[in-house]
């Protein structure tokens, strides 16, 4: 049997970005705690933060659960639930097209922002710059899905989106299938690809921060008192 | 009741000459670093003025500190959840602008420029983006000793309810100085603010600090710290503050700031607090009480009571003989002489500041100030500075306790004058401020002559009985095995290192043999 591109890209990178994504962030954590933070460089330029960042993160936050949800509940729950394939294929173009706008839209005026801005680019690390920019054009490519999907929903075929979530799965419960997806158009595999990355570089760069969203500060006491005393 | 020690600071704006070395003693040892460039832990402003950064008690701007809302403490910033929801943007955060943009001076020019007919001169450098700048436009002082025009500095938030246009005229400026560092406040905004929990307060001493690891930059302790004295520094991405100089502190040494202050102006001690009373009274509904209630969070480290109570929550002897001799404690609840900043902002401040009364003095010598029956304590409305300006600043607005403590410290010059000058005590005064000839006497020893001994009264930590193995810290105490210390810059580093660059030139100097 001979391995051919699809089947490394689709079927060996997948298990390549995410055991960096989950060991390079263990790593991380574990020896360079320092540098886990969200490096916000709202201090040295407040214009259009308040506007962009806020319809990036929004937007960004509505993909990942868009994805996650779609892509990951088995068809069967789907149809249980009494979600037709064509229901789930227009929930998904509506809000992929949504959320996925605003992070096109957010992410590209905090692109520029911290290309142009002085201040910001001098305090930007390579990475920073670089994986901004990669999450606009993996949006991107996401975005211009949709008008195929659009046309496949036009003609009542949802078999494309179901090939792709069951790929997905394939792939999470440790058997993968790339031949789910060998057909499909170009621009879904390139959208596969630039979003397996972003797992890829996830732990070198200021991604990390997702990690710790501080969802615990809603059920803590205001104060935090530490003690050195052996209790 | 549950016994809390804490390390506490009076500042006596009374003799503070506004010369900055706490300022530069302090920059120099903890923040002259890549990313705090702007950050000063310490700063001496004058007063009135809009301060560092700018408008920094206006709390409509900046939204610092806490509010009663229904009755119960909340962040003025807004309820947690608010706050969430703001963290990707926070709507009050300064911008680097509101302290000042960084910068130093190519001086470097200075010894390479071509010969020329004019002087070379060394232009400003920014230390962010490291390039040359037009004008710098402020400054970490920019109003020194009342620099700039009357209109600006009178948006000083503590002048909103004064007849501004009376201060206007040059006869009735006014001016003191006010250094700041951290309050390391008993009620801290900012510990409460932070979503990861990275700040705390330390129970031992309570110091207040950030764990640099924990930090994961949320900003939210920026804005809620109504004295804006915790930072973000922009090139590490963590929220910086003043540690108190705990490794000093710990060691029985004064801070930094005060160690070096030339005035003497400064103490440091121990007080004992209530740490059960901390929400009620910090809850006080009437913000011109809210002093008071600090008061009665303090507890007489004479009382037996008090005393038994502080063994049983572990507080060492030595620490409860140290809140015995606190000259914070003489200073706050003793001689009532002292004052919380701004305990409008609910955070229970722990640097606590005498008010300043030099700028009379000589006008009382002159007789030019008309006097109370006793012919020897001028009006407290006829003194150059506004009483209503120090009751915004110390009391909420409430001039009684200033006008009280102004008169005290005004009868003990006037009654040590009389022993000194006139050779014949004269208890007059005293008696009119309702104290004694020993207490004067002790507030001179203070406040005058200020020993060494009586500023600083530090115990020593006890790291030994606080570590679960001490035997096992032993002989460690300061080596490192590894991944302590920043490695150096290196290019190609998987994680992001800090960068430590600076924009100075490093080009050197033409060698003097080149000139021959």
């Amino acid at each position: 049997m001979t391995i051919d591109l699809h089947q490394i890209v689709f079927g060996v990178y997948p298990y390549l970005a995410l055991a960096t994504f989950v060991l390079g962030s263990w790593i991380r954590f574990d020896h360079e705690q320092y540098t886990w933070k969200s490096d916000s460089s709202q201090l040295l330029s407040k214009r259009y933060m308040r506007f962009a960042s806020n319809v990036f993160h929004i937007g960004i936050l509505g993909i990942f659960f868009g994805h996650l949800v779609g892509l990951l509940t088995p068809h069967g729950v789907f149809l249980a639930m009494g979600v037709s394939d064509m229901a789930h294929q227009g929930i998904a173009i509506f809000a992929g097209a949504i959320f996925g706008g605003m992070v096109i839209l957010g992410g590209t005026i905090l692109w520029l922002r911290r290309l142009l801005n002085k201040r910001v680019r001098a305090a930007s690390r390579w990475m920073d710059i670089n994986i901004l920019g990669w999450l606009v054009m993996t949006a991107l490519v996401g975005f211009s899905t949709i008008f195929w999907s659009y046309h496949h929903a036009s003609q009542g075929d949802a078999t494309v989106m179901i090939r792709l979530a069951e790929w997905v799965q394939s792939i999470v419960v440790l058997q993968p299938e790339p031949e789910l997806i060998r057909n499909v158009d170009p621009v879904f595999k390139l959208h596969i690809f630039f979003g397996l990355s972003v797992f890829l570089f996830f732990p070198f760069t200021r991604l990390v921060h997702i990690w710790s969203a501080p969802i615990g500060y809603l059920f803590r006491a205001y104060q935090v008192v530490r003690t050195k005393r052996a209790l | 009741m549950k016994v809390r020690a804490q390390f506490a600071f009076v500042f006596n704006l009374d003799k503070c000459i506004g010369c900055h070395t706490c300022s530069v003693t302090c920059k120099n040892v903890w923040t002259n670093r890549k990313g705090v460039e702007y950050v000063w832990f310490n700063n001496v402003e004058s007063k009135p003025g809009i301060g560092y950064p700018k408008q920094w008690e206006n709390q409509d701007v900046w939204r610092g500190g806490w509010e009663l809302k229904d009755g119960k403490l909340q962040l003025k910033a807004g309820s947690k959840l608010n706050r969430l929801a703001n963290i990707f943007a926070n709507p009050d955060l300064p911008e680097i602008d509101d302290y000042y943009e960084p910068f130093t001076f190519d001086y470097a020019r200075l010894q390479n420029a071509p010969l020329s007919e004019a002087a070379p001169t060394a232009r400003p450098v920014s230390q962010i983006t490291g390039e040359k700048m037009e004008k710098i436009h402020w400054g970490p002082n920019w109003e020194d000793d009342l620099a700039g025009e009357f209109d600006k500095r009178a948006k000083d938030r503590n002048m909103h309810n004064l007849e501004k246009d009376i201060y206007r005229q040059f006869e009735n400026t006014f001016h003191m100085y006010l250094p700041r560092i951290c309050n390391h406040c008993i009620n801290p905004a900012c510990v409460a603010a932070c979503p990861s929990g990275s700040l705390y307060k330390r129970e031992e001493d309570g110091i207040v600090l950030v764990d640099q690891d924990k930090c994961r930059g949320w900003r939210m302790c920026v804005s809620s710290c109504p004295y804006k004295k915790v930072f973000y520094n922009w090139e590490s991405g963590k929220a910086e503050k003043c540690i108190g100089c705990y490794p000093r502190v710990e060691s029985g040494m004064p801070t930094v700031c005060s160690e070096s202050c030339v005035g003497r102006i400064r103490y440091n001690g121990i007080m004992l607090y209530d740490a059960d009373k901390i929400e009620q009274l910090a809850s006080t509904p009437d913000v011109q009480d809210l002093y008071q209630a600090q008061l009665d969070i303090f507890l007489d480290p004479n009382d037996p009571a008090v005393i038994e109570q502080a063994r049983k929550d572990g507080i060492p002897e030595d620490w409860i003989e140290a809140a015995r001799k606190s000259p914070i404690y003489k200073m706050a609840v003793d001689w009532k002489i002292a004052f919380p900043m701004h305990p409008e902002f609910r955070t229970l401040p722990m640097v606590w500041y005498v008010p300043p009364l030099s700028p009379v003095q000589s006008a009382i010598d002159q007789g030019q100030l008309p006097t109370e029956a006793d012919g020897c304590i001028p009006k407290s409305d006829t003194l150059r500075l506004p009483l209503k300006y120090l009751a915004n600043l110390l009391t909420a607005g409430k001039e009684e306790p200033i006008r009280k403590a102004l008169n005290r410290m005004i009868a003990m010059r006037s009654y040590m004058r009389s022993v000194h000058v006139e050779g014949v005590p004269n208890t007059q005064a005293l008696e009119a401020a309702g104290i004694d000839e020993a207490t004067a006497k002790e507030m001179y020893r203070y406040m005058a002559i200020a020993n060494y001994e009586d500023r600083f009264v530090i115990p020593t930590g006890h790291e030994e009985v606080r570590m679960d193995d001490f035997y096992g810290f032993q002989g460690q105490n300061g080596f490192s095995f590894g991944n302590d210390s920043s490695p150096g810059i290196s290019s190609n580093s998987l994680f992001p290192e800090r960068r430590k660059e600076t924009v100075e030139s490093r080009e050197l100097a033409p060698s003097s043999d080149e000139d021959r």
